[in-house]
């Protein structure tokens, strides 16, 4: 054995080295102690210890979220890797690119029911872009290498990457690939140039034209291009919840965000449009409501994404553009400088119709003297922070205010869980984001229920002094719930009380933060304000906001509805 | 309709598994599936029988391209292809059975590939409607046993799948 021989848990190590990793998160155990022996002798990267694993897959796909970067997250076998499922599964919902390292018990005891063995590989699979069962040595460095290619090229998505412990153990050479080519993985990221024109064309020629984009831009890091884009175009610009901030919101061509809780504006404008241009979205249930109904309104879809499989799934598409959201704004960027396009005089009357859209002030709601608006206090929050805060949410009624009430300018700010709603991300979403953005502001808007599914994270955050202003929404029910309970149950509220709350400024104390109760309206700028003072700079602030139980959220499109069947605020 | 998909794919432990829990994560048909080495011992083949509306296909397809083990994927029925599967049937030949099972053997032309007194073993190749028509035209009541392998296709001419 050479003297550059090294155990298979430094050539883990070195690899995390060679990829450039700053953060790790994660939690030990068995089947990791050689991993995280390497750990500890190692100061190339940070390891943040979380309380949960699940917490560590949330913090380390927030760190992706907020910077663009592959997150890591490291756990052990059995419990610890079932403990990282939910947070892997929200990343694969999301298309975050992350790499797991699990432990996984040693070659020669897989199949034998050994302590802490799970089939990770086999309950992850449907949750991951892709994963590897590592069984020799050998494949250590060219399997990491793959992990990260594939977790950060084409879709992205979670890839995880199993470890037999004893494979950590043995040694041998280290060499980590500088290229790497997978025959079967080839994404396309061009977009092909007559269908590009095409769309093009189409969108000059449109009467009613419509840009609804997604996700995809903000992942694609292709804002740039999508406002460059449609500000040419002049066009009006829609937004999934996972786009928000892909195009600035304060910009007057956008109509606020579409789908269950989008605005009036935005959702009839899909609806009436003639051309629709979909960027990086994927027309999911929530978005487009009933397909049948979405398409009674004639009009031609052009649809850009890398994913082949999202174009045509739920939508018939007529012009269907595949390749990378930026390389295909880019072109039909410098395709638009050429074209001679009449300064959109012919869009007037398309936005004189949006303009009586717009005039429902759907979001409008009245502030009252007693009781918090739950709205009132994300627009406070918007105040204070000047728009210029990282937001996390947890999932519920808060983050829907959140969403519609806190005007995005920038991608990369609105981290949530999107896809699977996941309860539980918030806190440790907002871990990944004040890691990677120290010095920023990042505050958690999260709910009484949610807010409890990761609250042992207030350790991690003390640990770490990690100064995250958390902004419950406590109305004392899981809104949400309670609210299609409302809605579509005769008020039956079963089981979605919040008995038995813990009193969260004491909590927030004794995790060593700083905890505020805020029971008045009149109180919640001031408190805001002191939450964000340079006196409370380096410290987590607990706020725990009492606001009117019986807040529901508007506009609504029910389950299964087309959305221009919404529901407004003053319909009830 | 029915589709018979050919794909190749990396033959490596768990590509059979993210194929099939691909199909039942989306609910998607399967009639049959097959799988084996190819000449090139690094590559699986792989037919799946399925049935769907053409958008469901086209799902599928784009489906089974993105799963990162598969390397190519082809939908037979896109052009012209020959499709064949194999059925041994084990049916009752004693005396009552035996004159009539070896002639229906040889109008569906099968072999007759075990005998003992009171059985015939039979194979018999074809397409999957074949092999159908065949267990259809005997009597229920003689069969013993049947193994059908699930349908593999290769395209017609210069159809070619391949790395
Ligand atoms: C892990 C998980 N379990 C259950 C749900 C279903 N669910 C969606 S919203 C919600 C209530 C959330 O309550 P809270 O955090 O108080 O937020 P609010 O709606 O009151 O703002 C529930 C239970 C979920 N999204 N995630
Ligand atoms: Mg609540």
């Amino acid at each position: 054995m050479g003297s550059n021989y090294i155990s298979g848990a430094e050539i883990v190590i070195r690899c995390l080295h060679e990829e450039k990793v700053k953060f790790v998160f994660g939690y030990p155990g068995g089947a990791v102690l050689n991993i995280y022996d390497a750990v500890f002798q190692q100061n190339k990267f940070k390891h943040v210890l979380v309380r949960h694993e699940q917490a560590a897959v949330h913090a380390a796909d927030a760190y992706s979220r907020s910077t663009g970067k592959v997150g890591v997250a490291l756990v052990t076998s059995g419990p610890g890797a079932t403990n990282a499922v939910t947070g892997i599964a929200t990343a694969y919902m999301d298309s975050i690119p992350m790499v797991i390292i699990s432990g996984q018990v040693p070659t020669y005891a897989i199949g034998q029911d050994a302590f802490q063995e799970c089939d990770t590989v086999g309950i992850t699979r449907p949750c991951v872009k892709h994963n590897f069962l590592v069984k020799d040595i050998k494949d250590i460095a060219s399997t990491m290498k793959k992990a990260f290619y594939v977790a950060a090229s084409g879709r992205p998505g979670p890839v995880l990457v199993d470890i037999p412990k004893d494979i950590t153990a043995e040694k041998y050479e280290f060499s980590y690939p500088k290229t790497v080519h997978l025959r079967s993985y080839n994404p396309i990221i061009k977009g092909h140039s007559g269908q590009i024109k095409k769309a093009l064309l189409l969108l000059l020629d449109a009467k009613r034209p419509m840009v609804y984009s997604g996700g995809g831009v903000v992942l694609g890091d292709a804002s740039n291009q999508l406002t460059k884009f449609v500000r040419t175009l002049g066009s009006p610009i829609t937004s999934t919840l996972m786009g928000l901030g892909g195009f600035p919101a304060s910009d007057k061509q956008f109509l606020g965000m579409l789908g269950m809780h989008g605005t009036y504006e935005a959702n009839m404008a899909m609806q009436e449009c003639d051309v629709l241009l979909a960027v990086g979205a994927r027309f999911d249930d929530r978005v487009i409501g009933n397909p049948e109904h979405f398409l009674s309104k004639p009009k031609t879809i052009i649809h850009i994404d890398i994913d082949p499989s999202s174009i045509s799934k739920r939508v018939k598409i007529d012009v269907p553009i595949v390749g990378d959201v930026i390389s295909v704004l880019t072109e039909l960027n410098d395709l638009l400088s050429k074209e001679k396009i009449k300064q959109n005089a012919s869009l007037k009357p398309w936005f004189k119709e949006i303009d009586q859209w717009r005039s429902t002030n759907c979001l409008n709601f009245k502030n009252d003297k007693k009781l918090i608006k739950p709205q009132f206090v994300i627009q406070t929050l918007h105040k204070i922070t000047k728009g210029d805060a990282f937001i996390t949410s947890d999932v519920g009624q808060h983050q829907m205010w959140a969403a519609q009430y806190y005007p995005f300018d920038k991608p990369r700010r609105w981290i949530n869980s999107g896809g699977l709603g996941t309860m539980g991300v918030g806190l440790p979403y907002a871990m990944g984001t004040q890691l990677a953005h120290p010095d920023a502001k990042v505050a958690c808007v999260t709910g009484e229920a949610s807010i409890q599914m990761c609250i042992q994270e207030l350790s991690t955050c003390k640990q770490f002094h990690l100064p995250i202003k958390i902004i419950n929404l406590n109305n004392r029910y899981m809104g949400m719930v309670r609210q299609w309970q409302e809605f579509f149950y005769g008020n039956r509220y079963a089981e979605s009380y919040m008995e038995a709350l813990p009193d969260f400024v004491k909590l927030a104390e004794s995790y060593g933060h700083v905890g505020m109760k805020i029971e008045k309206p009149s109180d919640v700028e001031p408190a805001l304000k002191e939450a964000f003072s340079s006196k409370l700079k380096e410290r987590l602030v607990f706020m725990d906001f009492i606001t009117d139980q019986k807040e529901n959220v508007f506009p609504m499109v029910p389950n299964g509805k087309g959305l221009s069947e919404m529901i407004i605020a003053e319909d009830l | 309709m029915r589709h018979i998909i050919s794909l190749l794919m990396e033959n490596e432990s768990g590509a059979l598994s993210r194929v099939s829990g691909l199909f039942s994560a989306r609910g998607y048909n399967i009639e049959s599936l097959t799988v084996a080495p190819t000449e090139d011992p690094t590559l699986s083949r792989m037919t799946i029988v399925t049935s769907g509306s053409d958008e469901i296909i086209e799902q599928i397809i784009k489906q089974l391209n993105k799963l990162i083990d598969v390397v190519k994927v082809l939908d037979l029925n896109d052009g012209r292809f020959i499709e064949r599967e194999l059925m041994i049937v084990k049916v009752k030949a004693n005396a009552q059975y035996r004159d009539e099972m070896k002639r229906m053997c040889d109008i569906f032309r099968g072999r007759i590939i075990d005998v003992s007194d009171s059985s015939f073993t039979i194979e018999i190749t074809g397409s999957s409607s074949k092999l159908d028509a065949y267990i259809e035209s005997i009597d229920e009541a003689a069969i013993l046993e049947t193994v059908r392998t699930g349908a593999s296709g290769i395209g017609r001419g210069d159809r070619i799948l391949k790395v």
